[in-house]
């Protein structure tokens, strides 16, 4: 299959309009050494329809969450997407348009940004959100960045109880020296506060806080707060948006800098991506926060307009000035979040966090009677962990059931629920689980 | 137009989750009370009907491809092909988790392993990776790799990028967040990276340089064996910015170039849409000396045709992503590649340098075109010609969309003035080429003719031209009742 529009009868007609008679002729200012070492893939073309089917044998080579239910979640959850987000995804006006740097033929896709922005800013409780970031990690990475060069403190602690791939890209992202990440050590699988206040000392910009953490517990964010405040470290809080329809949102803890990844708010997992990353911040950071910002004003009309806007932050004006080189974000990803949000209400949001809760809560107590123990005693939200001896064992053994199952911790495996879960879902994994871990089927 | 906020009708939306069969638990005991949210969620209740029509005038307010062509110059908006999509969306790629075993996901790591292999063939490079999520991000990574691959050499005086005066404002930005000094490097009368320049430059403090070729004039950098070797012999890596990869590919390689490592943006070269901003993916390629430094994890393949993560890789830099990138991007870009096969990708180069310099030299008498000769698969031209008349670039780009074109890239390159970077792509046909010509040249002539028509455009579009100094002055970021 080809994509390319004009036969060759046409290419030799526009060849001859310029005076030329092949189309190697345009490529003649390339060193003929260099054109004579190319190879190309040894793959031929194929038809539409082999290629379909050659898609289709790969996707089927893989179990997915409509094969059987999933447990697993650590940042990439099984929620439900209303079948309007899809349809209207679908619409080649959104996914076929760039950045919308010309707004008289870009208002959609800008409207649908700054009502996005209103949206984050709402569900956080923060003063200014952007037009997205790559995904949750690298988000809380440039938010401990800008909280660095804002507090020109360049510590930044990290919890152990964050998400491990979050702090390995905020350590990577310090490989420019701009920022040295620290760990708090955890207790009973949160931030141990007596650490965490032993280390805040005068050279630390940033405390991080994930909540609920990557255990699904909700950490103790008054506390922690309360001694950060008595520093000049700012406090960047990690969240999901779905707990957020229950839980206390970072602007009402007192947080500096939001981020997150929205992948739960109408984004399949999509084997990690792509998702969003959301920032959102209070207003004394507004000229420190990356990305694009979509602004309102008004046309020459007199009507109301939608623009980008300050990008006197961004890297095509500052260039090496710039605090950040993003450019290209997750702009149809952050539309399937408004669309989500649009779809589902405020009530939806609440009955899906709810629900995912009320799951979670039951399976921790049938677990419970079934005699397993957790590490953890703290209270969690839609995500818990179990003692196992053997966790990939375990996984290995709920597959050959149907069932995917949770991520693998030492001794101990770490189960999340969502909406799509039901009762008797749950009763068969905590079925396999018990006749897996008690009933000395190892072996199988 | 209204705003969801403002179209929002209390007790309007009827969606709701089923009820599950679950014994009764006060569900508030089981979070303590200082967690909970007690404030509005703020968001607006809206029928499915009146939501599915505000998403749909927001669509019709919007501009993409599949509406027109849209020559904006380094962003290489070609058609994006539908078997594309429906491939990213089945269940067994859209719905798998990026923690199952390996063994339940062996298709998605065959296709991520066959993809960085197709990847590695038409650049000429050993490996890539595939976490990065956009083309800086790709930038970013592959100057990480320059940073950990000289202080593993215990060289730690290298602290400046070299970065033509050219080049995409990424580049200087991104040396800069990985901790560079930046350096510019002059362009030539002929608008290449100046070779005396250069030799000035450079010395024992340069870690690098990062190049993107052809350029950002869409001029083919036709001494680069010789930026290669000078970069090399005083001890700096060549860093090749894929933004332009279209104009070759399946033709040179930045291998055979000398490149160290490359990035490539999957959403231009590979046709994945670009979705009003991303997402992207940016692939990041490198020769084998710099394979223990890509990110983590790599996909590898046993002798027995497993497909595994490898987390093993104690000189990586790390993760850039989480989980392993955007798959879904890589998907679209794998169906691509098999459908086009090799000489499908070169033809792809092939008809994009066509049909940009069929546009040059049909409006070459109309516009002002500072480089002359063959381009590649774009070029810059000014609106020089239409000064006299008060005439800018802006106007230009602006008058376009009452012909139904989305503008050129406008005021890009920094190094020339009122520029306007036009690049076609090779999905579009004659006919809709020559019909841009013909408006182009329309515009000139109304530019001579009837200027205050050309200043005052856009026409036909939903609003005018937006007061962005006000935007700017008074920022208004979300939406207050």
């Amino acid at each position: 299959m080809k994509y390319t529009s004009n036969p060759d009868s046409v290419v030799k007609e526009m060849l001859s309009e310029m005076g030329l008679s092949s189309l190697d002729d345009l490529f003649a200012d390339i060193p003929i050494e260099i054109r004579e070492q190319c190879r190309i893939p040894d793959n031929s073309g194929m038809s539409e329809m082999s290629v379909r089917k050659q898609l289709e044998q790969l996707a089927q080579d893989n179990l997915c969450s409509e094969d059987g239910p999933i447990f697993l979640g650590a940042g990439c959850y099984d929620h439900y997407i209303p079948a309007a987000v899809s349809h209207l995804l679908g619409r080649s006006e959104f996914y076929s348009s760039y950045t919308p740097y010309q707004p008289e033929i870009s208002q959609g896709i800008l409207q649908s940004i700054f009502e996005y922005q209103t949206l984050i800013c709402r569900l956080t409780g923060m003063d200014v959100a952007n037009a997205s970031l790559y995904c949750g990690g690298s988000a809380l990475a440039q938010a401990c960045q800008i909280a660095a060069e804002a507090t020109k403190r360049p510590k930044i602690l990290l919890p152990a109880t964050l998400h491990p791939d979050y702090a390995q890209i905020v350590r990577t992202y310090a490989i420019s020296g701009s920022m040295q990440p620290e760990t708090i050590p955890e207790s009973n699988g949160m931030i141990d506060l007596e650490k965490l206040t032993a280390l805040l000392d005068d050279t630390v910009g940033a405390v991080v806080i994930q909540y609920p953490n990557f255990y699904g517990i909700m950490e103790n964010a008054g506390a922690i707060i309360d001694a950060v405040r008595k520093t000049k470290a700012l406090v960047i809080m990690s969240v999901d948006p779905i707990p957020l329809a229950m839980l206390k949102p970072p602007g009402e803890w007192g947080a500096d800098i939001a981020v997150g990844d929205g992948q739960t708010l109408g984004n399949p997992m999509s084997f990690g991506g792509p998702h969003l990353g959301f920032m959102a911040v209070n207003s004394k950071l507004l000229r420190k926060i990356p990305g694009r910002l979509v602004g309102e004003t008004v046309d020459s009309r007199g009507q109301r307009a939608f623009v980008l806007t300050l990008q006197a932050r961004e890297q095509h004006i500052r260039r090496e000035k710039a605090n950040s080189n993003i450019c290209s974000n997750q702009a149809l990803n952050a539309l399937a979040a408004a669309m989500y949000l649009t779809f589902v209400g405020p009530l939806g949001l609440k009955q899906a966090a709810n629900c995912s809760h009320h799951l979670a809560q039951y399976a921790h107590s049938e677990l419970e009677k079934a005699g397993f123990t957790f590490p953890y005693s703290a209270p969690f939200f839609r995500e818990f962990a179990v003692n196992v001896p053997d966790p990939s064992g375990l996984n290995d053994f709920l597959v050959s059931g149907g069932i995917i199952g949770g991520y693998e911790l030492k001794n101990a495996m770490l189960l999340a629920f969502t909406e799509k879960r039901r009762r008797e879902e749950i009763d068969e994994l905590v079925a396999m689980m018990k006749e897996y871990c008690f009933e000395g089927n190892s072996e199988r | 137009m209204k705003l969801l906020f403002e179209k929002s009708v209390k007790g309007s939306n009827f969606f709701r989750f089923p009820l599950q069969n679950l014994p009764v638990i006060d569900l508030q005991e089981t979070i303590p009370e200082e967690h909970w949210r007690t404030s509005d969620l703020g968001i607006p209740e809206l029928s499915e009907a009146e939501a599915v029509r505000h998403y749909t005038e927001l669509s019709h307010r919007a501009f993409g491809v599949d509406d027109g062509m849209y020559p904006l110059g380094s962003c290489t908006m070609k058609y994006n092909p539908k078997i594309n999509e429906w491939a990213a969306s089945l269940p067994g790629f859209a719905n798998i988790h990026p923690y199952q075993k390996t063994y339940t996901v062996q298709g998605a790591l065959e296709l991520l392993y066959e993809l960085q292999i197709m990847l590695s063939v038409i650049g000429g490079m050993d490996r890539f990776s595939l976490q990065p999520a956009a083309g800086a991000h790709g930038e970013m990574t592959g100057i990480m790799i320059v940073r950990a691959w000289h202080q593993s050499r215990g060289d730690h005086k290298r602290n400046v990028i070299l970065v033509p005066d050219s080049a995409h404002g990424t580049n200087p930005a991104t040396a800069s967040v990985v901790g560079y000094k930046v350096r510019e490097v002059k362009s030539n009368a002929d608008g290449r990276v100046s070779l005396d320049d250069l030799k000035e430059k450079l010395g024992d403090d340069v870690a690098g340089l990062m190049l993107t070729n052809p350029n950002t004039l869409g001029l083919f950098e036709n001494e680069i064996l010789e930026i290669s070797r000078l970069v090399h012999e005083a001890g700096g890596l060549l860093y090749y910015d894929g933004a332009n990869l279209n104009a070759i590919v399946g033709v040179a390689r930045p291998g055979d170039m000398g490149f160290d490592i490359v990035h490539y943006n999957l959403h231009k070269t590979f046709a994945t849409p670009h979705g009003g901003g991303g997402p992207g993916a940016g692939a990041v390629g490198v020769k084998k000396f710099l394979i223990p430094f890509l990110p983590s994890p790599i996909v590898v393949k046993s002798k027995d045709g497993f497909y595994n993560l490898d987390y093993d890789r104690p000189k990586s830099i790390g993760k850039v992503k989480t989980f392993f990138g955007n798959f879904g991007v890589c998907v679209k870009a794998y169906t691509y590649i098999m459908s086009l096969g090799g000489e499908g990708l070169k033809e792809v180069s092939q008809h994009a340098v066509l049909a940009a310099n069929y546009i040059k030299h049909h409006i070459a008498e109309d516009y002002d075109i500072p480089h002359q000769g063959i381009c590649k698969h774009e070029f810059v031209a000014t609106s020089e010609k239409q000064s006299e008349q008060g005439i800018r670039t802006l106007d230009i780009a602006k008058r376009l969309m009452d012909f139904g074109y989305h503008p050129p890239t406008i005021y890009f390159p920094l190094i020339v003035h009122e520029a306007m970077m036009i690049e076609p792509t090779e999905t579009e046909s004659k006919e809709r080429l020559d019909n841009f010509i013909a408006v182009l040249k329309k515009i000139a002539q109304e530019c001579r003719e009837n200027p205050e028509l050309v200043k005052s455009a856009p026409h036909s579009t939903v609003i005018g031209r937006v007061d962005e100094t006000r935007a700017a002055r008074n920022p208004i970021l979300k939406y207050q009742e």
